[in-house]
């Protein structure tokens, strides 16, 4: 278990590496510069990029680059709003973000596993049907879609929740971005839900069960449920994915303050280093769930552990 | 002994009815494509993609023909038009009424056809969205250009020889695939310049991955078994035997994963397109159209309720159609 856990944690920090590496290139091959206002002489652009660190060699401004990201320091934006920390722009956006993705995922696996284990419980009926149409609609339709329906039938048409995010209510505000981000995690944890289900409930054990007489409410309750709900921790890490795109576009439509909004921001203004930082989080954010959902899984599952260990020999 | 024999005549047996004959019935055998198609058909979901998608493709291609309106032509007298079709004035759609009252008609242009309305420069909504739809059909055929070409091949060469090669190609797959998809997409855009160009070379970098790990895994499972090996020892070279003696093997396989990466790309350059990183104006994608058309969502809604439909109708038959083959090739796979 500890050398599982050591390789999981040295690949995250080798892929952390990799994307500093990698965001570091970038900042070298964007085009401009930050300083690119024709007023500005030769002797105060050398100024500036002294100041800023811009005139040393490439490999200490990497060097400088890395530590300063890894403490946290992304640097001031030189846009969006001159001169302010991105560690403090980055503050008040994040916890909007995370309320809503994390109510998005909580809503959404909860839903859909409750469908999915519907649907293989009654197999081929119309709850079955009505479950697959759900899932296909879910993975099919991309979350601005519903997030647009939304928008223009609640929120302008019957008016029952705000149109755009106001700081007024905060919660009302976050319903219909929560939904319609919710829609594709729910849709994936349905799909896998029902085919965990359905192999559960032909395993052996289960039989040996039902013959023994337990009863059915516990013997789905407790014996297959358990048994669905592990491999659904698999599909959480993809889904985080899935949600940051969906956060840039939904947070655009309903005018959320988040993370999202400030990466599109900051794309149309040119301002890289903004850019840089909140993909660095991003990417961040997603290795964390990865290694959390890995290591958990190893925990939870040993078969998992063990057959992974033996695949990389 | 003697008088107890019988002597077995005619009499003695009753002919056997037809019906409680148990004869073996002996059907043709039908070729794994043909069983393929037939439980295609039979899946309604699927055949509706089918459906749909030839339908978007038709009209990608006639559509802006069909308008007379080409999808940049400014027409400065004529913005924020509803949908309109000359002589449906009192039909229930289509009908140039703007909350309540028939724009055309105040405006002295009743025999005017735009279909889709037009947008805040004047533009042909109908002309606009299926050149839209172009670019998303455009990047599906790419998808599947990228996942049989790049995915295809690296993931049967990297399962087929084994050792560094497979080595160094898994590792790349493996980084690759640790990084979310949004990022490196983002950030190739925005140091490139937004376009066809740049899409395309975002695509590629992201999109062969999930292609080359299936088409190494059934590579695995071939390779070792007889057929390979006497293809092998009779001297068959080994491109041959990769492409010509594998290869149609894991025919069914492929075709199913290269159908459920098309509505991944499709999503990709939308979602791209959204931000504000796709094709550049006056050119349209659907996404760019549906980005535009969001700010006025309640003063126009139908400015972005084509664009929206449009997508979500790809993507959705995309997706049936997927399904629908996976269950043709892989029948046991539908039982889970």
């Amino acid at each position: 278990m500890l050398k599982y856990t050591a390789k999981r944690i040295l690949l995250a920090v080798v892929t952390t590496f990799l994307i500093l590496t990698l965001l570091f290139i970038m900042l070298q091959a964007m085009p401009g510069s930050p300083f690119n206002d024709e007023k500005i002489t030769q002797v105060q652009r050398a100024a500036l990029e002294a100041k800023y660190g811009l005139d040393k060699p490439l490999y200490i401004q990497y060097f400088n680059y890395v530590k300063s990201m890894l403490r946290g320091d992304f640097g001031v934006s030189y846009v969006i709003q001159k001169n302010m920390p991105i560690s403090e722009l980055l503050k008040v956006r994040v916890p909007v973000s995370l309320q809503i993705g994390g109510q998005a995922v909580i809503l959404g696996t909860i839903i859909g596993i409750f469908l999915g284990i519907v649907a293989a419980i009654k197999r081929n009926s119309f709850a079955d049907s009505f479950a697959t149409f759900v899932s296909v609609i879910g993975v099919s339709f991309p979350s601005y879609v519903f997030a647009l329906a939304m928008s223009y039938f609640i929120g302008f048409k019957m008016e029952w929740l705000p149109l755009l995010y106001t700081t007024s209510h905060p919660f009302l505000s976050t319903i219909m971005p929560t939904i319609s981000m919710c829609m594709f995690s729910m849709a994936t944890v349905a799909r896998f839900a029902r085919t965990e289900m359905v192999e559960v409930l032909g395993s052996d054990y289960m039989t040996l069960a039902d013959a023994k007489g337990i009863p059915t409410r516990r013997l789905i309750g407790v014996h297959a449920l358990r048994n669905t709900l592990i491999p659904i921790i698999t599909v959480l890490a993809p889904l985080t994915m899935e949600l940051m795109t969906g956060s840039l576009v939904v947070e655009q439509i309903f005018a959320i303050p988040g993370l999202g909004s400030l990466l599109v921001t900051a794309i149309q203004f040119n301002d890289y280093n903004v850019v840089l930082a909140v993909i660095f989080f991003y990417s961040i954010a997603f290795i964390l769930m990865m290694l959390v959902v890995d290591i958990l899984y190893g925990v939870i599952d040993p078969r998992i552990r063990l057959a992974k260990e033996e695949r990389k020999v | 002994m003697s008088q107890g024999k019988t002597v077995l005549t005619d009499a003695h047996f009753v002919w056997a009815k037809e019906h409680d004959l148990g004869t073996d019935q002996v059907y043709d055998a039908r070729s794994f494509w043909k069983d393929a198609v037939a439980r295609f058909c039979k899946n309604k979901g699927a055949v509706f993609g089918l459906v749909m998608i030839v339908m978007i493709i038709a009209l990608a291609i006639l559509g802006p023909s069909i308008s007379g309106y080409d999808y940049r032509t400014q027409e400065m007298t004529q913005r924020n038009l509803p949908p309109h079709i000359a002589g449906w004035d009192n039909a229930p759609i289509f009908n140039g009424k703007y909350e309540g009252y028939n724009v055309y008609e105040e405006k002295g242009i009743q025999d005017v056809t735009h279909i889709f309305g037009t947008d805040t420069l004047g533009r042909d909504m109908f002309a606009r969205t299926w050149t839209g739809a172009r670019i998303s059909l455009y990047v599906a055929l790419l998808a599947i250009l990228i996942d049989t070409i790049v995915g295809m091949s690296l993931g049967l060469i990297s399962g087929y020889f084994g050792g560094k090669i497979d080595f160094l190609i898994q590792r790349i797959s493996e980084i690759l695939s640790t990084i979310p998809t949004t990022v490196i997409v983002t950030l190739l855009i925005v140091v490139m310049k937004p376009g066809l160009t740049s899409i395309t070379i975002a695509l590629m970098i992201t999109e062969w991955i999930g292609m080359c790990r299936v088409s190494r895994a059934q590579m695995l499972r071939l390779k070792e078994q007889e057929f390979v090996l006497a293809s092998k020892t009779l001297g068959e070279s080994t491109f041959s035997i990769i492409f010509k003696e594998i290869l149609p093997n894991v025919f069914g396989q492929i075709i199913v994963m290269c159908m459920m990466t098309i509505p991944n790309a499709i999503f990709t350059e939308a979602f791209l397109a959204f931000i504000g990183l796709g094709i550049p104006a006056p050119l349209a994608s659907l996404g760019s159209l549906i980005s535009d058309g969001y700010k006025s969502l309640t003063m126009y809604p139908f400015l972005v309720l084509f664009p929206v439909v449009v997508l979500a109708m790809l993507m959705l038959s995309f997706n049936l159609m997927a399904d629908g083959l996976r269950d043709a090739f892989d029948p046991k796979m539908k039982e889970m």
